[in-house]
């Protein structure tokens, strides 16, 4: 298919791509490009400039900390969370980075690509929320540092605003998490999907029942269907998937993510 | 913008709007026709190539993207008129009714075999999870790439 015509920027560094972004309204950061050159195609997204950040070394890696904490660049792909011993610190991560869609995605698709585009059928957004991810974010004011739960403000749109970009998440250690999904096929697009985090209590984070996750939480994991349910969830309803339908998949899901959550050792 | 690939050993350099699909430069720019697109939305698989070493379906990169990089298409398999094992073992096991999806079946089993040469069958029907058969002769090809993993 032919795209809408497009400039093309391959920058050197980090502080580069930021001013190609910032000096183009039109300008978009380009990552795995498994989400983006799709739309580009649908003709749903057509920027202007494509600041591809594919030769940005420092946006890549895994970093393990003495504390169990993990630091993972933007730019690490699906396939190299789920083949990193480092990652086995939170070992939830790798196992659902498996399961996003087939090799040849997970080999060009990246953890930051999946949280920025924030589709809400996306596996990451949700379970970002609910082991407690902290996203760093650079631009021209600097650097910050953003909660996973203040990080996904709608359907396609982030904290990460025109000019900055998505830098690395760095996510606390834990063993004690879930990851439930009702898919399109093994592996496909999610319906619902909920990931589950317990450290006492237990957070559960709903995908694909309102514009961004739903962080739900109960003292147990017997409690946590009664807590989405008293959640008041009104997803939406397409082909796949009443709304109604979506609800009542939000409850087991939750329930099965909390229990694996509660049973992993 | 000038790119230099190197696709199954030779290098090839071009000048390339950046708007140009990897497949459509294959394709179109360097008539290596081997690699197919079949669905365009980068969900059927027919398009895979291996890049640097990595499995992608060159309907989600762009051609620019790829330079300085060596690309392995089907073309590159076969040395002449001699079938790589992988190929060899397609014909015998007829894994293939009309052909359209199968330059991207032998990419990607070809990339299971490097990193994996005996793969079980759950292996084999994961790795070959982003290549779709329409005609859906699957256990066929299934067997084919298990006779050359054992």
């Amino acid at each position: 298919m032919l795209l809408r015509e497009v400039e093309y920027a391959k920058p050197g560094s980090v502080a580069e791509a930021l001013e190609l972004l910032a000096a183009n309204d039109g300008a978009r950061a380009l990552a795995g490009g498994q989400t983006l050159v799709n739309v580009m195609k649908a003709r749903a997204a057509s920027p202007d400039q494509l600041v591809d950040l594919n030769g940005l070394d420092e946006l890549r890696g895994i970093e393990l900390a003495g504390d169990g904490t993990l630091s993972i660049g933007a730019m690490t792909t699906y396939t190299q969370i789920a083949a990193s011993a480092e990652a086995k610190a939170r070992p939830i991560l790798g196992a659902v980075c498996a399961q996003i869609a087939d090799v040849q995605v997970r080999n060009r698709g990246t953890i930051g690509g999946n949280v920025c585009s924030n589709d809400p059928t996306n596996h990451l957004p949700p379970l970002m929320v609910a082991t407690g991810a902290r996203m760093t974010i650079v631009g021209a004011g600097g650097e910050r540092e953003v909660p996973a739960e203040e990080f996904f403000l709608g359907v396609y749109m982030t904290a990460v605003g025109p000019g900055e970009l998505l830098t690395r998440i760095t996510i606390p250690a834990g063993r004690h998490d879930g990851f439930a999904a009702v898919t399109l096929g093994i592996d496909g697009t999610c319906i619902v999907n909920a990931a589950a985090s317990v450290n006492g209590a237990v957070r559960v984070a709903l995908g694909c029942v309102d514009a961004v996750p739903v962080l739900v939480t109960a003292e147990s994991p017997e409690a946590v269907a009664d807590a989405v349910r008293a959640a008041g969830l009104n997803p939406p309803s397409d082909v796949h998937a009443s709304s109604a339908y979506r609800a009542h998949l939000a409850g087991v899901l939750a329930e099965r993510a909390a229990r694996q959550a509660a049973g992993a050792s | 913008m000038d790119v230099s690939v190197t696709v199954n050993g030779t290098t090839y350099e071009r000048d390339v709007e950046p708007r140009k699909l990897l497949i459509h430069f294959l394709r179109d720019d360097l008539d290596l026709t081997g690699s197919h697109v079949g669905c365009d939305t980068g969900n059927c698989g027919a398009c895979s190539v291996i890049v640097d070493g990595v499995l992608v379906k060159s309907c989600m990169l762009l051609a620019v993207q790829a330079d300085g990089a060596s690309i392995e298409t089907v073309e590159g398999l076969a040395e002449g008129d001699e079938l790589t094992p992988l190929q060899q073992a397609f014909t015998e096991h007829h894994a293939l009714q009309c052909g359209y999806c199968t330059p991207g079946m032998l990419m990607s089993a070809t990339a299971l075999l490097r990193e994996n040469p005996s793969p079980s069958e759950d292996e084999i029907r994961k790795a070959l999870q982003g290549n779709i058969c329409r005609c859906t002769g699957y256990w066929n090809i299934v067997e084919a790439v298990k006779a050359v993993g054992k």
